[in-house]
């Protein structure tokens, strides 16, 4: 193990500037989840997979000979329907019930959605070329694909599109009011149920467009699904529920984290790294709170 | 004292566990996985049901059982990197005394080392609650996976070959009866001690602190020394079973077979669902239904296992999650020494 990042000024700047990009994606991941985890209180952990799953949809198209950036339109559209369709299925008769089932029976749609990934898509590693060209920044020693500072361009400006969309139209409003307090808004007419279905279907086209623009940026794989959950996870429990901003900072925080991790550790423990942060991350907030006498719940 | 049906029923098991390896011949390798699976049923159910900890960590502590045992089988006779490093080439053989000497020292080893882990890590992880516990031992499962599939000296990515069973035993069957003695052991001396924490004021802790958490701290019990011990005993036994495993397969890969979260992970918490968690019988009838379902079906829906796996899931936590000792519990309340009040039962069939 030798520290070439310290000795390397430059290697620095780019895993900052890997991560940052990286961690904005995250944090779109983990925006649908704190999306449904606000409004439904439910934690899936099957939102890794739904990822990928969006990500397969954009390399499928890539596939017929369409750029795969059109996957950032098309993947949202279909992967809104799968979130429907899982919710009606499933997701509806967990709502109401302890958190567990819920961890439960999403993981087994996640073990579900990985086997039928693995038959369609087969086991190899896969990406999609975007063909956008790298950038070289500081004398040829930093370089950065284009595509990844496109996928930030556009987790930007889906999340901006999302935000006003949740402010302004009656489906957003009927979702806010569903988050604030279930019982009341469905006594004041809103249809809870649908408005459930649609925070699941959205949160399923969020994870479209991050998997369509992982399919571009990094790789896809059937088995990858799981570290996904994690880091949105990750992200939520640190910035809390419907808070946009902390959303985005601790996303790119996690990006940088593991960028730097990835040098200084090695590749081969960046998921080790990834979920150990989770379980140190929980047991700070358990120390941090057990001095007030309270606890995580 | 054991009530004389309840003696009947027990020597039953016993003279049939001990009669099975001879009478199932050539189950005895699934016969082993059996009592392993019963095994990480039972503990999982010390926390999943009694204590109301749904853990998925258990994995972590037969994962390294298996390693453990494994390690200190080659380690005590042979320098271990030049073992992992040939990958399971026979550059070494054990004696018979020597494979018996180290399989017995690294099961101690296994049993004790992951007890003390989870002691030492139960005051940080067992102060979290709900599903925020759930997902920290997910984490903490999984990242134990990772990190060993990247050190060397255990095998890293490759795998780690455990000792293969001295060849100089001429019986072609003592390899599959050696170890399912070992598990069947394991099984009672598991079963033994699960039922007298079921007959003890332990098991009252664990269930208040399940009910409420706060009110038991409240009544003046030290909730968290409780669950530590708790842990304890569940990781004691899980590393027994590792070890039993890893010896049995003869090949450890860090994510595939010893923090085999995917599998063996969610297995063990499936099976004490299905059996009806929160009961002494349920996961000994749930491990076993599970067992028979896998081993009978899987090979007919070749390939689509997980997706049948996955499917199995959802439907037993969406629609059992009281699992079968809780549906016969609702069925026929009688036999579980429920007193039922006839008129207050039809009342409230009129009600409805």
């Amino acid at each position: 193990m030798d520290f070439l990042i310290f000795k390397a000024p430059m290697l620095m700047v780019q895993a900052s500037l890997d991560g940052i990009l990286l961690g904005i994606l995250f944090a779109l991941i983990a925006y649908g989840m704190a999306l449904q985890w606000g409004v439904m209180n439910i934690i899936n952990i099957a939102q890794g997979d739904l990822v990928i799953l969006g990500g397969y949809i954009a390399y499928t198209i890539y596939l017929w000979g369409i750029h795969p950036a059109w996957g950032v339109i098309i993947s949202p559209i279909i992967m809104f329907f799968v979130g429907w369709a899982l919710y009606k299925l499933v997701i509806n008769k967990v709502v109401d019930r302890d958190l567990f089932i819920s961890i439960l029976a999403t993981f087994g749609i996640a073990i579900v959605f990985q086997q039928l990934m693995n038959f369609i898509f087969g086991a190899d590693v896969v990406v999609a070329q975007s063909e956008y060209g790298t950038t070289m920044l500081f004398d040829n020693s930093v370089t950065l694909p284009n595509s990844k500072i496109f996928s930030a361009f556009i987790s930007v400006l889906y999340a901006v599109a999302l935000v006003i969309y949740m402010k302004k139209s009656r489906l957003g409003r009927a979702i806010r009011a569903t988050a604030q307090n279930a019982r009341a808004a469905k006594i004041l007419g809103v249809d809870t149920e649908k408005v459930y279905a649609a925070t699941f279907g959205i949160n399923a086209a969020l994870c479209g467009i991050a998997g369509a623009l992982i399919s571009i940026t990094l790789t896809l794989h059937p088995y990858v699904g799981l570290p996904y959950t994690v880091r949105s996870f990750m992200i939520v429990i640190v910035a809390g529920l419907g808070n946009l901003p902390a959303v985005a900072v601790s996303g790119m925080g996690l990006g940088l984290f593991e960028e730097f991790a990835d040098y200084i550790l090695g590749t081969e423990f960046r998921i080790g790294a990834v979920f150990m942060l989770l379980v140190l991350i929980l047991v700070y907030r358990r120390f941090k709170l057990s001095k007030k006498r309270e606890y995580l719940k | 004292m054991i009530k004389q049906k309840d003696l009947i029923l027990y020597s039953g098991l016993i003279i049939l566990g001990l009669a099975a390896p001879y009478l199932f011949s050539a189950f005895k390798v699934q016969l082993t996985y059996l009592c392993v699976l019963i095994v990480l049923a039972m503990t999982w159910n010390l926390q999943g049901g009694e204590m109301g900890y749904n853990t998925f960590g258990n994995i972590l502590f037969y994962g390294l059982g298996m390693y453990l045992t494994a390690s200190v089988q080659v380690g005590m006779f042979f320098p271990l990197a030049e073992w992992t490093e040939s990958g399971g080439e026979k550059t070494f053989v054990h004696t018979t005394a020597q494979y018996f000497q180290g399989i017995g020292v690294g099961l101690l080893v296994s049993a004790i080392v992951p007890a003390i882990i989870a002691g030492a890590i139960g005051y940080a992880i067992l102060g979290l609650r709900g599903h925020y516990f759930a997902i920290c031992t997910l984490g903490l499962g999984i990242a134990a996976g990772e990190i060993a599939g990247g050190i060397e000296i255990i095998g890293a990515g490759q795998g780690f070959t455990t000792p293969p069973f001295p060849a100089e035993i001429v019986d072609t069957e003592a390899r599959g009866k050696f170890f399912y003695f070992l598990s069947f052991a394991l099984l009672v001396g598991t079963f033994i001690f699960v039922k007298y924490i079921y007959g003890s004021r332990f098991r009252l802790i664990l269930n208040a602190i399940r009910d409420n958490e706060d009110k038991a701290e409240a009544m003046g019990i030290q909730t968290m020394k409780y669950k530590i011990v708790g842990w304890m005993c569940s990781a004691f036994f899980c590393g027994l079973a590792g070890g039993i495993m890893g010896g049995l397969i003869g090949y450890i890969d860090s994510t595939d077979v010893a923090f085999d979260g995917r599998e063996m992970g969610v297995f063990m918490v499936l099976m004490a669902i299905l059996g009806g968690k929160g009961t002494l019988w349920g996961p000994v009838i749930g491990a076993t239904l599970f067992h028979f379902f896998k081993e009978g079906l899987w090979t007919l829906i070749l390939g689509w296992q997980y997706v049948a796996l996955g499917v199995l899931i959802v439907v037993i936590v969406v629609y059992f999650p009281e699992g079968l000792m809780g549906w016969l519990r609702e069925k026929y309340p009688e036999r579980f020494g429920e007193v039922i009040d006839e008129k207050d039962r039809k009342a409230q069939v009129e009600l409805k």
